[in-house]
């Protein structure tokens, strides 16, 4: 096979573009752990692994959200939501604890599509109402936040997050099948190629006679109940409803998409990519925290930074692509 | 109701909503004609009104800012580190911050070619964490000069009122009568072929980031000096999303092309009001962001009818 220099050039600008965050992340963990003591033990990397699995479960959700070409802002908040009604719900049974909030999160989700799918309306201002629509009604359940749910002591739904097998916690566990799952949806079914041929073009796939409502109504359901379903992990973690969880969440879960090579005009994108940026994004976090001298704050300005920059690199990889 | 009416009320449906609420509020809010009252939904609305104003340009571009929160976090939290240097002094640094963010949000959105959602994410996550770190925990302001700016008044009328008047109808001024104005809607329109026409789309875009930025500093300014402290953590925090609903409800579509200022007034006013009501009668703020979440879907929907038939009549 014969390559010019300039398809060389693309080939590698686009694995690049793809693969950025991967770097990034392969340099930061190496270099962190020369530089700090404590970072490569396996104790710390299991905690960055499992403190990033909350924010990964919800980010699948975003991940295809984001390739039919739309968006979820109403995921900090029914994650908070689905954590409170799960730290509510253990009181009747474990099994109270898991559907409930996956029945409430998912019917949040649920409605949203049907509203951006059937209605046509943005989903930037639907999922936007969405959110102070969850934040509501967490409020509410909570008496203005000032009730916190406890799970009872001897509820087996603090086994879900809390226990581990091999070592290693249940949520990675969750994580690595649920992305595993994704990836197969994404690629293997035909729902996974409904969505990105709707982010390609929603237009011509409606043409093409492709199912465009019903998929979009079942990513945004899928959303739902994937933010719901971290939300009830971190409550099973915590033994606790937190309400003030999930402020900004979905940005931060936007971010690690983005940081992942998922366009934001939607119809390409990686499922595996998502998790590269959502671990990012917690080492990061991580790394900050073990330089005691800096303050805590700095997280958020690395992690904006960081984003900016690799957007600024996938456009101007792009570019060169053309 | 005939075609003509219906597409009245949408057209006009954040002023009839307003007027509604309005007279609900006289008849069923004691007090609620009162100097007092008006003065402070006056004086509350005054900050988000001057984001909101930023948000509206930016919007008619087809873009979005959502670092206007941060933004103002970062300027009030500038107040007190240089307010040691008089009051002008700080308040000008404070305010040129927003320039700043504005400059880099433009450059990366028209330049570089980002999602103005993405580019002002980063902004907005970066810009929270710099305030945090400049500001640190919560600073008192104590400056004769910012608590004047804050609570002082012209002829009755609160300083924090009147700027946000005249910034009001400068941005009516320059959307209707400049240049500016008309090339920033073409752009909104479409930018392909503004950019065919020739317009200078890039130096455009900049610019309207730019003025968002500076009103959204100038409003943190004013916040900071109104509660005569400055919390970085807390000021400002979502009220990127009150000035896209303020501006959404005003009649101005998020796919740009249009700037509606007089209908983002009323929506700024509208969503006070809206919360004054539910607070004057003891609502809890749970109750009032679910109202909140339906106005805005329901005023999205209507907007949305009015160029469905607009459709319809065109073809």
């Amino acid at each position: 096979m014969t390559t010019t220099p300039t398809a060389t050039r693309a080939r590698v600008a686009r694995s690049v573009q793809r693969q950025g965050a991967l770097v990034i992340l392969v340099v930061a963990v190496v270099a962190s752990t020369f530089a700090f003591e404590s970072f490569g033990t396996t104790g710390n990397l299991t905690n960055i692994a499992l403190q990033a699995s909350f924010l990964a479960v919800v980010a699948l959700g975003m991940t295809f959200v984001i390739m039919t070409g739309g968006i979820d802002l109403s995921v900090g908040s029914v994650f908070a939501l689905g954590g409170v009604l799960a730290a509510w719900g253990a009181q009747y049974g474990t099994w109270a604890a898991i559907l409930l909030p996956l029945v409430v999160c998912g019917a949040i989700g649920l409605v949203q599509g049907l509203v951006i799918a059937r209605g046509g309306l943005p989903p930037f201002i639907v999922t936007l109402a969405g959110l102070l629509f969850a934040r509501g009604v967490l409020l509410l359940i909570s008496d203005e936040g000032a009730t916190t749910y406890k799970v009872p002591p001897d509820s087996a739904f603090r086994e879900l997050a809390q226990g581990s097998v091999l070592g290693i916690g249940y949520p990675i566990w969750i994580v690595v099948l649920a992305f595993g799952i994704g990836a197969l949806v994404l690629h293997r079914t035909t729902y996974g190629s409904t969505v990105l041929a709707i982010g390609g073009q929603e237009d011509a796939a409606d043409l093409m006679g492709l199912p465009v409502v019903r998929t979009k109504v079942v990513t945004y359901l899928a959303s739902g109940l994937l933010a719901g379903f971290g939300g009830l992990l971190i409550a099973s973690y915590t033994s606790s409803g937190v309400t003030v969880l999930g402020v900004g969440m979905e940005l931060e879960v936007i971010s690690a998409v983005v940081l992942g090579g998922t366009l934001l005009t939607g119809g390409a994108g990686t499922i595996l990519g998502t998790l590269v940026g959502v671990l990012l994004l917690q080492v990061i976090k991580n790394v900050i925290n073990q330089v005691g001298s800096l303050n805590s704050n700095w997280q958020a300005v690395v992690s904006g930074t960081i984003l900016l920059i690799v957007v600024t690199l996938q456009r101007w990889l792009s570019r060169q692509v053309k | 109701m005939s075609r003509f009416d219906k597409d009245w009320v949408r057209r006009n449906g954040v002023y009839v909503a307003l007027v509604l609420l309005l007279l609900i509020n006289v008849v069923i809010t004691d007090n609620f004609v009162s100097a007092g009252t008006l003065r402070l939904q006056l004086i509350q609305v005054a900050p988000v009104l001057l984001v909101a104003l930023g948000m509206a340009l930016v919007i008619g571009t087809e873009g979005i800012d959502l670092s206007v929160g941060a933004v103002m976090a970062i300027a009030a939290a500038l107040v007190p580190l240089y307010i040691g240097y008089g009051t002008v002094v700080s308040l000008l640094i404070a305010v040129a911050s927003g320039a700043v963010t504005g400059v880099l949000a433009g450059v990366l959105v028209a330049k570089v070619g980002v999602q103005p959602i993405i580019a002002t994410l980063g902004i907005m996550v970066a810009g929270r964490g710099l305030a945090n770190v400049f500001g640190g925990e919560i600073k008192s302001i104590r400056d004769d000069g910012m608590v004047e700016l804050g609570s002082g008044d012209v002829l009755g009328i609160p300083y924090v009122v009147l700027i946000a008047a005249v910034v009001a109808a400068l941005a009516w001024f320059l959307v209707r009568r400049s240049t500016y104005g008309r090339q920033l809607v073409a752009i909104g329109g479409n930018k392909r072929a503004a950019e065919l026409a020739g317009l200078p789309v890039k130096r455009v875009l900049i610019t309207t980031y730019v003025i968002c930025g500076l009103l959204a500093a100038l409003a943190g300014v004013l916040m900071a000096a109104r509660s005569q402290a400055s919390d970085p953590t807390k000021l400002g925090l979502l009220v990127e999303l009150s000035a896209i609903t303020a501006v959404v409800i005003g009649g101005t579509p998020l796919s740009g092309g249009q700037v509606r200022i007089a209908g983002t007034i009323a929506g700024a006013l509208l969503m006070q009001l809206i919360t004054a009501t539910l607070i004057f009668h003891d609502i809890p703020d749970s109750t009032a962001q679910v109202a909140q979440a339906v106005i805005v879907v329901a005023a999205v929907y209507v907007q949305l009818g009015r160029k469905k038939a607009r459709k319809k009549v065109a073809t």
